[in-house]
């Protein structure tokens, strides 16, 4: 009997953790019990992206979208659905202000203003099964470029489409390629990198997952055009979900002929391994990549030369980001001025971005360049959690910067990112609130910088330290107005003389919430307050007289005695001795203390 | 050859594996892998051992094992603790569940809890932002994770590690 319906399970890491493997086998067993096995099929898809509302369940052909599917849900959609054609409306997507049910994933606003390139497949297709990705043309790209076009005819379409590198930098990934091609060398590689270090950013992950024959084809695509025969795909050891497909996407594609020796019967071959990284977020910077895959510590060397030149075992080599590689096809397919026509003047084509923090649909994004920050958060994301207020987007990683309300409606491409002190990175998007302190992010980010600092060049490694010593000062109450300017210049010098992008980025988080919130270091340093409440030290806790009703429980939970007041009377803290705990203001259950 | 003050059993392993590698060159890292796969973490000797073999300088090992986070010179305990400090778990509160997961587990000093049966550690974003704050143990991820909840996680393991 042929298959008449299809329920696609997301099989992201989130919606795995939210238990969406159980899902998946209570649908089998259920559609098992009702014997429809020859007519229905069950698969795991890579990632949907909505993973606020995950587990997802998708219905096919009948367009049909749940949300935050439990394992009674499941077996309600077999017996509804599946068996009486009803949809079943408890777990449908409920929008927010008009309390409307959608079915329609594209009625969604989550996905509403997306376009979907790098993403085509992700939720599409079962990513351990090669044929589905043939299905939906896959390595038709790669087999009219074998069969058709002359590498130079490669790298004129890759560059004409205008396509940046997704990595973070933003170099045009068609110049690049050219730039590997014109070395001269019997031996070249191409290399991917999936070392997806930024905190809060699982783009690339979520690739890997969900579609990794798209990796693979744009890899072959890049070493046709380029002239290498072997390629690496370095990925982080924390990803061991993409490690496994990837793995089975590389025996699958080997055993059709798709890797390996004279694919599509031409002269060219090329074959693929997997290099696992050990934990640490430089080797996201290419030279420091290639020194890892070559066995050593993982620091970054002067460039030039660059690695087109002088890369991998000293060949020449091509290395591009994932989500750059899952962009080729698709230009090779339909043309470089179908890609150029979208996005902006000098950024095209969409970029993935991985859209967390304080906003109320967390997950993952494809956008058109040029589209604003304010419609990402508030269109797509459905504005700020607990309709509190929005204070700041941080973008790029502990690279970038984090932008405030008034440059909302700033068009998101490269160069406006950039120019707000801020960048695209490899495309993380942290939302921050009203509760969020500016001062305690920026030590955040530079805590992880220092850590992640591999030592090599005194700026980095000197420099961020000391300027993390100011921000500690600052954040326990101890700044000084001068620190406030030691704090700047240093930041400066930092960003001016690091040898690599790591250090030369690692001060952006410091100047751009210097230059865009100076109010709240100005409230740290010289009233010695946290406006945000946050920054420990600097907490006042206050018990508010009308409120209180002497029930005794904060003065018993205080650790160092220091609350007074007889039983049905009002209780004061004698601020001296505090330590600052916070036990009487999680205890009090009258609302009674506050702190500021 | 030489002494090596560690399990020979163990060893041996980790002979034949390095052995099987047709291309040593580069191998270094996947080796260091298998070694803290078979060993739990990179003792002083197995580091020598692994230079002698692939005739590079103990150094070099040395070098490349302290550079890499994930691995470890340290014992581990026999459930392994991840908290995510990435961006969305910290702005969500994961420093207060650590925080409450050392507590709980009696971690003044180091990160390995005084019974031997847990070692807690943070880690770079596992990419599960969605359901930030994430805690994973044994490789296994916990979403939206309340400092409450703690217990009862923690409590998933320790029973588990007594039966056995």
């Amino acid at each position: 009997m042929p298959i008449r319906m299809e329920l696609l399970v997301c099989g992201g890491t989130g919606c795995q953790a939210s238990n969406s493997n159980r899902v998946l086998d209570v649908l089998k067993e259920e559609i098992k019990k009702a014997n429809l096995q020859s007519e229905v099929n069950v698969l795991m898809t890579g990632c949907f992206g909505f993973c606020e509302k995950g587990p997802i369940v998708k219905v096919m052909p009948d367009n049909v979208f749940y949300v935050e599917v439990d394992e009674d849900a499941a077996r309600k959609i077999v017996a509804e659905h599946v068996v009486k054609g009803r949809v079943y409306q408890e777990k449908l997507y409920v929008e927010p202000d008009t309390h409307e049910k959608l079915s329609e994933q594209s009625k969604i606003p989550f996905y509403k203003k997306q376009l979907r390139i790098a993403l085509r497949n992700c939720g599409k297709i079962d990513p351990e099964n090669i044929n589905e990705y043939i299905a939906a043309d896959g390595y038709m790209a790669l087999g009219k470029v074998l069969t058709e076009m002359t590498p130079e005819e490669v790298i004129d379409v890759v560059k004409r489409s205008g396509l940046r590198g997704r990595g973070g930098g933003g170099f045009p990934t068609g110049v690049k390629w050219e730039a590997t091609r014109k070395s001269k060398s019997d031996i070249k590689y191409v290399i991917c990198n999936a070392d997806e270090g930024d905190p809060g950013a699982f783009m690339d992950r979520s690739i890997l997952e969900g579609d990794p024959h798209s990796v693979l084809e744009g890899m072959a695509i890049a070493a046709y055009a380029i002239g290498a025969q072997f390629g690496y795909i370095y990925v982080r050891a924390e990803y061991p979900l993409a490690i496994h497909r990837l793995r089975i996407a590389i025996n699958q594609a080997r055993e059709l002929g798709l890797l390996g020796k004279n694919i599509f019967g031409t002269d060219f071959s090329f074959d693929v391994e997997i290099k696992i990284g050990a934990g640490a977020f430089i080797c996201g910077e290419e030279t420091a990549l290639i020194n890892s895959i070559e066995g050593g510590r993982g620091e970054p060397t002067v460039k030039p030369p660059y690695p087109a030149q002088v890369g991998l075992w000293k060949k020449p080599t091509n290395i591009n980001n994932v989500e750059t590689f899952a962009n080729i096809a698709p230009i090779i397919l339909n043309g470089a001025d179908w890609f150029a026509s979208i996005g902006t003047e000098k950024s095209k084509g969409t970029k993935v971005f991985a859209l967390a923090g304080k906003v109320n649909n967390v997950g993952l994004v494809e956008v058109p360049m040029g589209i604003t920050l304010r419609e990402i958060i508030y269109d797509l994301g459905g504005g700020i959690k607990g309709g509190k207020k929005f204070k700041a987007v941080q973008t790029g990683g502990p690279s970038g910067g984090c932008i405030p309300a008034e440059h909302l409606d700033t068009p998101i491409d490269y160069d406006n990112l950039t120019a707000l002190g801020s960048m695209m990175g490899s495309g993380g998007m942290i939302v921050m609130d009203e509760d969020d302190c500016m001062v305690n992010i920026a030590k955040f980010y530079l805590e992880f910088s220092c850590d992640e600092s591999c030592g090599r060049c005194t700026a980095c490694r000197i420099g961020n330290k000391r300027l993390l010593e100011i921000l500690n000062k600052i954040t326990e109450g101890k700044g000084e107005m001068e620190d406030l300017e030691m704090l700047k210049e240093l930041a400066e010098t930092v960003r001016d003389s690091s040898l690599c992008g790591l250090g030369q980025t690692s001060p952006n988080p410091v100047l751009s919430t210097m230059k865009f919130f100076y109010d709240e270091y100005l409230a740290h340093v010289r009233d010695k307050e946290c406006p945000a409440g946050v920054c420990k030290e600097l907490l006042k806790y206050y018990i508010i007289p009308e409120k209180c009703v002497g029930c005794t429980a904060c003065a018993r939970v205080c650790p160092v005695n220091v609350i007074h007041g007889e039983p049905k009377k009002v209780h004061v803290i004698d601020r001296d001795g505090c330590i600052k705990c916070g036990q009487c203001y999680n205890t009090c259950r009258f609302g009674a203390i506050t702190r500021k | 050859m030489a002494k090596y003050d560690v399990d020979a059993e163990k060893l041996k392993q980790l002979e034949s594996y390095i052995d099987s590698i047709e291309q040593k060159e580069g191998a270094l890292i996947g080796v260091l892998y298998k070694a803290q796969e078979i060993f739990g973490y990179l003792p002083k000797d197995v580091q020598l051992f692994i230079a002698r073999k692939l005739n590079i300088p103990a150094a070099k090992v040395y070098g490349v094992a302290t550079f890499y986070s994930y691995f470890t010179m340290e014992p581990r305990g026999k459930h392994v603790i991840n908290v995510c400090m990435g961006t969305a778990c910290f702005v969500k509160g994961a420093d207060k569940v650590l925080e409450e997961i050392k507590k709980q587990l009696n971690i003044t000093e180091g990160n390995m809890s005084p019974d031997g049966m847990f070692t807690v550690d943070s880690l770079r974003c596992v990419g599960a932002c969605g359901l930030a704050p994430v805690v994973m143990v044994d490789g296994k991820v916990y979403g939206r994770v309340k400092v409450e909840d703690v217990k009862s996680i923690l409590d998933e393991y320790r029973e588990g590690g007594s039966t056995q």
